[in-house]
């Protein structure tokens, strides 16, 4: 194909896009003749010649044919290990669950897919869905106010805490040492305007609960809000969170509380023990693991007008319509965003995770009350029955509770090697070994995060206790 | 002819009137059986739930829907239907958005197990393959932009944002200026988040507002400038579509006064290969992944907000950092002292990175320039189409020369004349088949705006269609304008009642709170 005369031809050979429709040359004549343009270049008029790029864009070559972008692609994900390859034990923020297939295929949607900012009258379905899963998020909280989706539990918390900050006119909080140590780096820095200190609180190493004595000593009269979560980043559940909450109302702070949703079949929901704010994490309802990214935050508490003018987070507002028994639904009250705000705002919000709150309202739509109590509890018992067989082996501590949720610490101090060490005899034996705290948490020795959930089986189990057998002296 | 073309005078969209879901079903109905223990762990474990303290057990059910599968999967079909995608409409309409196609491909690729199954914080060198896509990923973001580094971490185009205030803070703070620099400088056409991130931050924001040509002079720059300027945030070309010529000046005269220069690049569609943060003396990039490079927007996420940085401020961003050695392959550093730390959990939104590779492997040098030259042909043809019509005006006029990939047009003299106004025009379009456009940014300083964008994935058939759609519209505003005015007829739902999106008396988020507003 030669070159029509007067444009520069789109692609080298004159090869037209299948992406891009005005590549092909006629039509790009026409408009050009249209707009009265000999090139598309005098468009460019306003950029300054000493502005522009003197040379074409060094990449690589581009890949035209479908089938070979495919392979390619794939080509370069060929040596990756995916869980379905391997027995996993990795949890910490991320979590493998049963993912019912009609989660994926509304994921999938390409309307919910390929929707971004269209507003009530044009992408109805996008905000009831939205609605709904607000709903269905108060059912389990037991709460009657809910966020659209933040980032993730981190950036939920984060904005909790700024919230909590304003309404006390405070500006400390106090959080547990158990925290993951990802979401207090993220805190440090997404707070560092908004707060004058985050204080930390250390844990029973016996049980893994907070210490409530030195939680005392580090309340004051200046603290906003002292943040907790239920069960704890180590596993524990928080048998004593209604003390923690009374003892941040003594001081008139509000209490926060951090959960992982998929427990709240089985667990009370903060709102029960008087949390004030609850934030969390959505991925395990319905979500794969996706490599960290189908992460998606929230931000619950009561209908208190209070509280709903300092949610930073978009939401989404219930209105009827002309039409008796037909429901609108609605970007509510932009003025208190940033979006509004812009110079004047202490928080920020923009495009966050609203895919993965649609995939999680149809998983709790799907569960309904048996579903997800029925989850609770196998998960439980498949982590209380991982945590006493691993109890079994020499050297091998478990803890800090004796009844975790879904995860556990594994002490492997005893056994005179590192966790570094057993994870990798494990690799090869076609296990993924729990996250290594040494790090983050030496006082914990040689010990790793394992989480253990319903799509774990017996077999992946069974194997874990055989190689470690083999593997602890 | 303007105002002739093709018209889906039969158009309505789809009208399920579906309930929600909170209403739906029957006591006892089941969606989904999930897996149970196997009976010897059963038989091992006991009665688990016993262990929880007594006062943390859940003491009653969730009140969710019982439903059986069928229910559930046709009533998100039904509320998907109801959803006007880009992919199933000319979705010119969201203007800064930058509604461009998704290939397809890209989310095969990006679905395929070896990026959905794996867990993050899986060994190194388990990865490798991810690894090596987000390595390659961050080095053509480098190319594209003339940065150094590129962290793949922010979610978003505000975290991207929040994430350079955050960079300057802490270069401003090693440097020992931390207390006295806390001003950032921004323009009002760039995007809210550009001041609201480095508010956000602890910053001072000052906002600059336009003269003549549609962009801040120069002078209102100077006169911003101080000790304690700490940097420049802004958008070329604005949301206006209108590029700033003297940008070079402006970075240089902030650097001077030891200021660091950021450009939010979320309007960049038109200028791939053309222009590029550093040689506009940018510090600090980031791309929108989600709208440049052409990622799903996933009804508002995920998405990505990659932050690009010279060489100076690459010990800043967030961690881990991806690095490549020879013997070991690729890696996460995690010691990086200087590092503002963590902005999002793990990695980042890694499928939508695969996506967005993927896309600019479809594309080359070449590719890339040929995005950028349609998307600012698509919307200058798609300009002279509007001009001609009847009500609609272009401020800043010709001083600003062309637009490039947008502009900020204004209904204001539509409605001078007949009293229909945006908000009416864009909720009208509805009824032909199209989304409702995006109005502009607050605060309004083009009265009516209207912000179309056409991207490069749009047909001339398709802008012709979208031009004679509004031509349609403006026809009817002055012909009968309570038509107009009365909102979209043939969308999901009409006639709805906007009090409570705008009165915060009257927001109720959840079907519980809206029960008990309502029970006698």
């Amino acid at each position: 194909m030669t070159a029509v005369e007067g444009i520069r031809m789109p692609m080298p050979g004159g090869r037209v896009h299948p992406y891009i429709p005005n590549s092909a040359p006629g039509v790009r004549r026409e408009m050009l003749d249209y707009l009265g343009l000999g090139d598309v270049s005098e468009l460019y008029g306003a950029i300054p010649a000493e502005l522009r790029l003197d040379r074409a864009l060094r990449l690589p070559e581009a890949i035209l044919p479908e089938h070979d972008l495919k392979a390619h692609v794939l080509g370069l994900l060929e040596d990756v290990v995916s869980t379905e390859d391997v027995a996993s034990f990795l949890g910490g923020g991320c979590w493998r669950h049963f993912v019912p297939a009609i989660c994926d295929e509304i994921n999938n949607r390409r309307e919910f897919v390929t929707a971004y900012a269209g507003e009530a009258y044009s992408d109805h379905g996008k905000h009831q869905a939205w609605f709904e899963w607000q709903s269905l998020m108060g059912e389990l909280l037991e709460a009657d106010f809910v966020s659209l989706p933040t980032y993730d539990w981190m950036a939920a918390t984060s904005s909790a805490l700024l919230m909590a900050a304003r309404l006390t006119g405070r500006s400390e909080v106090v959080v547990p040492r158990n925290l993951n140590p990802e979401k207090l780096s993220h805190m440090s820095n997404y707070c560092r305007a908004g707060l004058g200190a985050i204080h930390t609180v250390p844990f029973d190493p016996s049980t893994g609960e907070m210490d409530l004595d030195q939680l005392r000593e580090q309340l004051s009269e200046s603290t906003a809000a002292v943040y907790f979560e239920n069960p704890t980043f180590l596993g524990t559940i928080e048998g004593r969170a209604p003390e923690i909450v009374e003892a941040a109302h003594e001081v008139g702070a509000l209490c926060l509380v951090g959960v992982d949703p998929i427990s709240l079949g089985v667990l009370a929901p903060p709102a029960a023990y008087g949390a004030d704010l609850v934030v969390g994490e959505v991925q395990p309802l319905g979500a794969h693991l996706q490599a960290g990214g189908a992460t998606c935050g929230f931000i619950a508490g009561d209908d208190d007008p209070r509280f709903a003018a300092e949610y930073p987070t978009l939401l989404e507002t219930i209105t009827t319509t002309e039409r008796e028994g037909s429901w609108g639904f609605g970007w509510a009250t932009f003025e208190r965003t940033s979006f509004t705000k812009r110079g004047l705002s202490d928080d920020f919000t923009g495009t966050t995770s609203g895919l993965w709150a649609i995939t999680a309202a149809v998983y709790l739509a799907l569960l309904g009350p048996q579903g997800i109590r029925e989850v609770g509890e196998t998960i439980m018992q498949k982590s209380h029955y991982t945590m006493a067989c691993l109890e079994e082996l020499p050297g091998v501590g478990v803890g800090p509770t004796a009844a975790p949720f879904k995860e556990f610490v594994v002490d492997f101090t005893g056994t005179g090697r590192t966790v570094a060490g057993i994870n990798g005899a494990l690799l090869e034996s076609g296990i993924l070994g729990g996250q290594d705290l040494s790090a983050d948490f030496p006082e914990l020795g040689q010990s790793a995060l394992y989480c253990v959930t319903e799509v774990t089986p017996l077999e992946h189990i069974d194997r874990l206790i055989g190689t470690l057998a083999e593997v602890v002296p | 002819m303007t105002g002739s073309g093709p018209l889906r005078d039969g158009f309505h969209a789809a009208r399920w009137l579906e309930p929600l879901i909170t209403e739906l079903g029957t006591p006892g109905e089941r969606g989904v059986i999930p897996p149970a223990a196997e009976p010897a762990i059963r038989e091992a474990v006991g009665e688990v739930l016993e262990s929880i303290p007594p006062r943390l057990r859940r003491a009653r059910p969730p009140e969710l829907p019982e439903l059986s599968q069928p229910q559930v999967l046709r009533h998100y079909l039904r509320l998907s239907q109801e959803t006007l995608g880009a992919a199933v409409n000319i979705d010119i309409g969201l203007g800064t958005c930058t509604m461009k196609y998704n290939p397809v491909v890209n989310d095969v690729v990006g679905g395929d197990p070896r990026v959905t199954r794996v867990h993050p914080n899986q060994p190194p060198e388990t990865i490798q393959g991810l690894l090596r896509i987000l390595h390659a990923l961050e080095s053509q973001l480098c190319e594209i932009s003339g940065m150094d580094a590129f962290s793949l971490q922010p979610a978003g185009g505000a975290a991207a944002i929040f994430t350079n205030a955050s960079i300057m803070r802490a270069h401003h703070k090693r440097n020992g200026e931390g207390g006295r620099r806390d001003e950032i400088i921004t323009t009002v056409f760039s995007h809210p988040a550009d001041a609201a991130g480095p508010a956000t931050a602890g910053f001072k924001v000052i906002t600059l507002y336009p003269g003549g040509n549609g962009y801040p002079d120069f002078e209102a720059l100077k006169a911003a400038i101080s000790d304690r300027t700490a940097g420049l945030i802004l958008t070329n070309p604005e949301d206006t579509g209108i590029f700033n010529p003297r940008v070079r000046d402006y970075t240089e005269a902030v650097h001077a006064a030891g200021g660091v220069c950021a450009i939010d690049q979320a309007n960049a569609n038109g200028t791939l290969g053309i222009t590029r943060a550093r040689e506009l003396g940018f510090d600090l990039c980031h791309f929108n992944l989600h709208k440049t490079f052409s990622t799903p927007h996933n009804s508002e996420g995920p998405a990505l907000g990659a932050v690009g940085v010279r060489e100076e401020f690459a010990r800043y961003l967030p961690v881990p950092v991806i690095t490549r050695s020879a013997d070991s392959g690729y890696r996460l550093d995690y010691d990086r002292p200087h590092s503002i730390g963590k902005v999002k959990g793990f990695l980042g939104n890694v499928g939508t990175a695969v996506r967005a590779y993927a896309w600019i492997m479809a594309h080359g040098a070449e590719g890339l320039r040929t995005v950028a030259e349609t998307a600012v042909l698509n919307n200058n043809y798609l300009a002279r189409k509007l001009d001609e019509i009847r009500g609609i005006s272009v401020p800043y006029g010709d001083a600003a020369g062309y637009r490039l990939q947008e502009v900020r047009y204004s209904w204001e003299q539509l409605h001078e004349e007949t009293g229909v106004g945006t908000n009416d025009v864009k909720n009208r379009m509805l009824d032909y088949g199209v989304n409702s456009y995006f109005t502009s940014h607050e605060p309004w300083l083009v009265a009516e705006p209207f912000t179309p964008e056409a991207a490069e994935s749009y047909s001339k058939e398709d802008l012709d269609e979208y031009a004679a759609i509004i031509a349609r519209v403006v026809e009817e505003a002055y012909t009968d304008p309570q038509q107009v005015r009365s909102g979209p007829r043939r969308s999901s739902i009409s006639g709805m009642d906007d009090g409570p999106l705008v009165d915060p008396a009257r927001v109720v988020t959840t079907w519980r709170a809206w029960k008990k507003r309502h029970s006698t």
